[in-house]
């Protein structure tokens, strides 16, 4: 699904060269559930944005569900985004004032899926992460945890290839972090492929498989 | 994305800062409503002038004396006495003119006229009966000057009705009764029907007399100040003005015709210059106003930058999401056109109330034509999309994590 191989990231910043990625090479497969951990500057921020298509590296290649996602342009990384990858933030990132309902329809409208055809799905996901009765509240009317239940309905309507999430729990107590962990184990059961990056080793836990970084370079890739 | 959807997100957008929103699209408002104002009073009062003009006669042709020359001087239009009652009688009487109508030779100064314990300051105008003719003058009561008061240099009058108001008060009749001008006494036999005039030599405020005796009694003079012509049809006023030109040219004997020492104007060609006139008048009031509507569009892009600022991780998120460079530009700019779009309409309307109130106040004829809509749509349009352009822009081109980290 994920293939990974030689990729480097060189920031420059004037004169000064910062190594964020250095020769990372890694697959993953179909239905897997993978933790990229790390202690901050390891490069896992990096890497999560240039496995979402939202940066491209400096080196090497990266192949998405078969297709080399480095030698796209800007409206072809913006289509890969929709079409393949489901995003789940820290912050949430919902769209402020807008009701849970349309916030999950915004992906499918970039999509080109027909109108009712989104309200159906969109209610559909609403329900599966537990909020049919929160449908029409404004994402500010919604707590921390169901934001980002509601921003998992988001990632899964485009029936993406992998979904990402970055720090998904960060924001959240840990109770509400478990029952979010909860929703990313079933869905991984039922078929989906997860990469999430987290340093906490507890939520690590939930993953198959953790691929630990360090400066830039992969230090661990156990099972779990 | 549809744009129809585009549209009623952007709307949505623009109705949650309600405050902001009013307060761009006023620039635009105003902007709009002062140029669709100074348009259409522009259009009015040069409609205005024209009917005025039309109303002092038709086919009227008007020789004045002066404009002589000597050497590179020459002198102003109207100084020179160059013209006399013996001209407009050989203008009348030529067998070489065989285009004219009636030949009203006038002379016309301001005095002073006393009525009673009633005074003003008016236009008097020595006439001969040919005067009612060639300015469609007709009188309410009494009767017009005639051939015999010029002939025997009688020291009667006929007033407007805006004099007998003054002199006399409203609903009066004067016949019969006399008036001072200029310490002579004149008997008044008529008084003229209104034509409603206003501004420059409204007809209503005028006295006339007897050609002869505004020569000889009133004001002392052997010239005339001009002679109004009538031409026997509109598609000779050409040919009158050169058979007319000729005629006066040989009767002055003068032979080289840039010599001549009188002009001769067509009622075309004063309507011609007073439309240029109130018509530069107009572009240039325009052209102010249009400079408040681009400070307007300079608002409404400040206004979509700020957006642009606030709403960082909202377009990385889209972006993220997957919206594609054009969603977002189409969004952003759909946002100001929708601002100055509604600015545009209110503008108009606002536009077109402010020209009936002002038109309605200073009796001017109300007009709005259909271009001055158009174009009130089609600017407020273009200023959409060229102050909209470059926000709309830097919004597409934001990269996707560097607006998701914005804080």
């Amino acid at each position: 699904m994920i293939k990974v191989k030689h990729l480097s990231k060189i920031y420059r910043n004037d004169s000064v060269e910062t190594v964020a990625l250095d020769d990372v090479s890694f697959e993953v497969s179909q239905g897997e559930f993978v933790a990229i951990m790390g202690p901050s500057g390891s490069g896992k921020s990096t890497l999560m944005h240039i496995l979402g298509a939202l940066d491209t590296s400096t080196a090497g290649s990266y192949f998405l569900d078969g297709e080399d996602v480095s030698k796209l342009n800007d409206d072809e990384l913006a289509d890969i985004r929709n079409k393949k990858i489901g995003f789940v933030f820290q912050a949430y990132n919902l769209l402020p004032r807008t009701t849970a309902l349309k916030n999950v329809m915004v992906p499918m409208s970039y999509g080109g899926i027909p109108k009712e055809e989104r309200l159906k799905k969109a209610k559909e996901y609403l329900r599966m992460v537990g909020l049919e009765d929160r449908m029409d509240h404004t994402s500010n009317q919604l707590s921390g945890g169901q934001q980002q239940r509601v921003a998992i309905a988001r990632a899964l309507t485009m029936n993406p290839k992998i979904i990402l999430a970055d720090e998904p729990t960060g924001n959240l107590a840990t109770v509400q972090g478990l029952e979010i962990m909860e929703i990313f184990k079933k869905l991984n059961k039922e078929g989906h492929t997860i990469v999430m990056i987290t340093h906490e080793l507890n939520i690590a836990k939930f993953a198959k498989r953790i691929i630990t970084l360090r400066d830039g370079k992969i230090a661990e890739d156990r099972k779990n | 994305m549809e744009l129809k959807e585009l549209f009623l997100e952007s709307l949505g957008t623009l109705t949650l800062n309600k405050m902001r929103t009013g307060l761009a699209t006023l620039g635009i408002i105003i902007g709009i409503g002062s140029v669709i104002t100074l348009i259409s009073l522009g259009q009015a009062s040069q409609k205005s002038v024209q009917n005025q003009i039309q109303s002092l006669g038709s086919n009227l042709l008007t020789v004045m004396p002066g404009a002589q020359r000597s050497g590179n001087v020459r002198s102003a239009t109207g100084t020179i006495t160059s013209l006399t009652y013996d001209d407009a009688k050989a203008i009348a009487s030529s067998a070489q003119i065989t285009t004219v109508k009636n030949v009203s030779p006038e002379f016309s100064r301001r005095a002073q006229v006393v009525a009673g314990r009633n005074n003003t300051n008016t236009q008097i105008i020595g006439v001969t009966p040919a005067y009612a003719e060639v300015r469609k003058v007709s009188v309410s009561s009494g009767s017009f000057i005639t051939q015999r008061d010029v002939d025997a240099v009688d020291k009667v009058a006929v007033l407007g009705p805006q004099v007998v108001i003054d002199l006399f008060g409203k609903g009066a009749s004067p016949l019969g009764q006399s008036i001072r001008i200029s310490s002579q006494s004149f008997r008044i036999v008529g008084v003229t029907t209104s034509k409603g005039g206003s501004g420059f030599q409204n007809q209503d405020d005028m006295i006339f007399v007897p050609l002869t005796t505004a020569q000889k009694i009133i004001f002392g003079a052997t010239n005339i100040s001009s002679i109004s012509i009538e031409a026997k049809s509109a598609e000779v006023m050409t040919q009158a003005q050169d058979q007319i030109g000729y005629f006066l040219l040989a009767r002055h004997r003068l032979d080289d015709p840039s010599l001549a020492d009188f002009s001769i104007l067509s009622q075309n060609d004063i309507l011609s210059t007073a439309s240029s006139v109130t018509s530069t008048f107009t572009a240039l009031l325009s052209g102010i106003a249009a400079i408040s509507l681009i400070v307007g569009g300079i608002g409404i892009m400040n206004i979509m930058l700020v957006t642009v600022t606030e709403r960082t991780r909202e377009i990385g998120l889209r972006k993220a999401l997957g919206a594609k460079k054009k969603v977002i530009t189409y969004q952003f700019l759909l946002e100001s056109i929708i601002l100055t779009g509604a600015g545009g309409i209110l503008g108009m309307v606002f536009g077109v109330l402010a020209s009936l109130i002002i038109a309605h106040f200073i009796g001017l004829p109300f007009a709005i034509s259909p271009s001055s809509i158009g174009l009130a749509i089609g600017v407020s349009g273009i200023i959409g999309i060229l102050f909209g352009w470059y926000p709309a822009n830097k919004a597409a081109n934001l990269q996707p994590i560097e607006a998701l980290r914005y804080e």
